[in-house]
């Protein structure tokens, strides 16, 4: 029993076990059930929670108290059992299996020599942003920003006080694709202080107020005052809530220019809304970033952005990342009356029946589709290109998403929407 | 759990067990149709138990889940008492006898004897506001109602919770339960499946169903067919008559295994004749 568990690879990471050695005192101070973890044992555990935690799991004290309760109550010796245990315990998302699957692998079965290297190649697998072990290089197309906070907030102050009025309004209308690194991060400001605001829709949950469904149990509790007799009815009334909002944002060649100032506008968003907002990014294939947008500070979510995407500037193709979208994301995110943001200029390099297709079962499945389109603020385009006449007859709204007056305008008819 | 003709993975198994010893909640994930809901019927009959299940969906509030009074019947005392000319007592009016006991008052008060398998199917139908609320609940399995007072149990019922994942269930609510992800079934365990499950089913028929699903689900499909679909297809051609599985048969009943027009077209025709070919020759 005590091979099959005992660790090779703790002599690589003897540093790793110092700061969480109290909490190893703690629990055996705790007095632990578990009689048949022998001191070994136990830190072999606690060192593999914290390699997952490394990993970027949900690892916790609790859960790892819960873990070694749960060895009481299994036969230790058989590994699968053991295996199923933790896992039951410790993941609770199902994109997290597999990296536990291969982590629980790596952890208990190699030596040490190839488990450092293998476990490199794990760590840059990961999904969520968390501690890293072994940062990647980012990539040199990946959103920079220019200089420290401290920089960004001399700028803004410099902004406030040179600025004029009309040199803000020449700024508003200013296209993005135009811009000087001077005037990008004072719009990258005025961008924080936008407000948007997604219109409600109404829940099926009630609540008191003037509605048209009798509210029994008010009615009657005043009844009680009056000796049960009802002098007034009381209702109860829909519950309103503002929409979901899903952000689909096209990061191909042709929409280099904009990337990086969307890529604020849509983490302003997110941070700007309360309601869930589901963000994407596709060139050629199709990444998920809402995880790392929830990230406090704005540079580093940015940076953690970059990290998970590898097809910055790459080709187009809106039809098969739609499609991915659709598949695999479109139940889970869509419904409860989302509205979705489409940003992508349009020229595709896939097949435009798939593009129709995918764009028709999106409609289906949203209340609001609106695309928006950078090249829309040029006053002589013309929507000609095959992507473009594939989904407009799909699209609810065709906006322009080239400056900031642009997306002011947005703002208003998010908030205007029924 | 075999015995109960449901077939059941060793990791499903494990996790099952240890919610039992842990005393923990069982979250249950997985594609529409591969037998969430079917744990807990087979789990509470295992335990010679009670099953209370509570469906979800959206604005679930308190009235529907815990407990709601009789207002009829309260009103109903009042004019009694009225006519009797006695006066209303509002201690007798909020009593025991005018409480509409829903799912989840009924498993706490019952797990006072013994304890019952509460299934909360579906949650991600519910919204936020009913998520917070369970999670108070699950957290020490009692109950207040402001009339009566606290109701508490020593033994907490055991409780599974299924999700579709039509929308992403809170991260708080999912630590507090064990978790696991029931995977569409590999073809021996479908087979076995089909097999306890409609014992009636000709061999070559079932072998051949499976196969063909198992097949499918390699396809580029909007909705894959889950075990549901194996079973209910399988039922009928069973009623249909059918000993094995032929191109036409195959058209005309697509419609039991696939459920959206799109897929359906993809795979009526030349497809579904190209995988039956695949799946006689595997099949022998």
């Amino acid at each position: 029993m005590r091979s099959a568990f005992s660790c090779t690879g703790m002599h690589g990471a003897k540093k790793q076990l110092r700061g969480f050695r109290a909490f190893a005192v703690q629990i055996s101070g705790r007095r632990v059930r578990g009689a048949k973890l022998n001191g070994a044992l136990l830190h072999n555990l606690l060192l593999f929670g914290r390699v997952l935690r490394k990993l970027g799991l949900d690892i916790n004290p609790g859960r790892m108290m819960d873990l070694i309760s749960a060895l009481d109550h299994i036969e230790i010796g058989r590994k699968s059992d053991f295996f199923y245990s933790a896992r039951t315990l410790l993941v609770h998302e199902r994109e997290d299996l597999p990296l536990f699957d291969e982590a629980f692998e790596l952890f208990w079965r190699k030596p040490a020599e190839s488990w450092n290297v293998e476990w490199q190649g794990l760590s840059r697998r990961r999904k969520r942003p968390g501690p890293i072990i072994t940062p990647p290089a980012l990539k040199e197309e990946a959103p920079q920003t220019n200089g420290s906070k401290s920089t960004s907030s001399q700028v803004m102050t410099v902004i406030e006080v040179t600025r004029t009025y009309s040199d803000r309004e020449l700024l508003r209308h200013k296209n993005f694709a135009e811009m000087n690194a001077e005037e990008t991060e004072a719009v990258k400001q005025l961008m924080l202080h936008l407000l948007w605001q997604v219109s409600e829709r109404r829940t099926r949950r009630l609540r008191p107020g003037k509605g048209q469904r009798i509210d029994l149990r008010r009615t009657l509790r005043r009844s009680l005052r009056s000796e049960g007799e009802i002098f007034r009815w009381s209702y109860r009334e829909p519950k309103r809530k503002p929409r979901p909002l899903i952000v689909i944002a096209d990061i191909s060649g042709s929409m280099e220019r904009y990337t990086r100032l969307l890529l604020q506008f849509i983490y302003g968003m997110k941070a700007a809304l309360s309601q869930p907002v589901e963000a994407f990014l596709f060139s050629t294939r199709l990444t998920r970033i809402t995880r790392p947008l929830q990230i406090r500070d704005l540079d580093l979510a940015l940076e953690n952005v970059g990290q998970l995407v590898n097809d910055w500037a790459g080709g187009t193709r809106i039809g098969e990342s739609l499609k991915i979208f659709n598949f695999e994301w479109g139940r889970r995110v869509l419904g409860r009356g989302a509205v979705v943001l489409m940003i992508s200029d349009g020229w595709d390099r896939g097949d435009p029946e798939l593009l129709k297709r995918e764009m028709a079962r999106l409609k289906q499945n949203c209340h609001r589709l609106i695309w928006l389109n950078p090249l829309l603020g040029a006053p002589n385009y013309e929507p000609l290109t095959r992507g473009i006449q594939a989904a407009l007859p799909h699209i609810d709204d065709f906006l322009p998403v080239h400056n900031l007056a642009s997306l002011e305008d947005l703002a208003s008819r998010l908030a205007e929407l029924k | 759990m075999r015995e109960r003709r449901y077939i059941a993975e060793r990791g499903l198994a494990t996790s099952l067990y240890l919610a039992l010893k842990l005393g923990r909640p069982l979250f249950l994930e997985g594609e529409a149709g591969v037998g969430k809901t079917e744990v807990a019927k087979i789990l509470a009959a295992l335990l010679d138990t009670d099953l209370i299940r509570l469906q979800c969906y959206e604005g679930l509030d308190v009235h529907h889940a815990v407990y709601e009074w009789n207002y009829t019947r309260q009103m109903m005392h009042i004019r009694l008492l009225e006519a009797r000319g006695e006066r209303t007592n509002e201690a007798e009016l909020f009593g025991e006898e005018f409480l509409l006991r829903r799912p989840l008052l009924q498993a706490i008060e019952q797990s006072r004897q013994k304890p019952p398998v509460l299934l909360i199917d579906e949650i991600d139908r519910s919204d936020e506001e009913f998520e917070a609320f369970l999670l108070e609940v699950l957290s020490d399995f009692q109950i207040t109602i402001p009339e009566i007072g606290t109701i508490k149990t020593q033994n907490p019922p055991v409780v599974i919770i299924t999700s579709n994942r039509t929308r992403e269930v809170h991260d708080a609510l999912k630590r507090r339960c064990l978790y696991y992800w029931i995977d569409y079934p590999s073809f021996e365990k479908e087979l076995e499946i089909v097999q306890t499950q409609l014992p009636q089913a000709p061999m070559q028929l079932a072998r051949q169903i499976t196969g063909f699903i198992q097949a499918l689900r390699e396809m580029d499909l909007y909705k894959l067919p889950g075990v549901a679909e194996t079973l209910d297809w399988t039922t009928a051609l069973v009623t249909l008559d059918q000993q094995a599985l032929d191109p036409v048969i195959v058209d005309e009943t697509l419609g039991a295994v696939l459920k959206y027009q799109d897929d359906i077209e993809k795979v009526q025709g030349q497809q579904a004749r190209l995988i039956l070919e695949r799946v006689k020759a595997e099949a022998g």
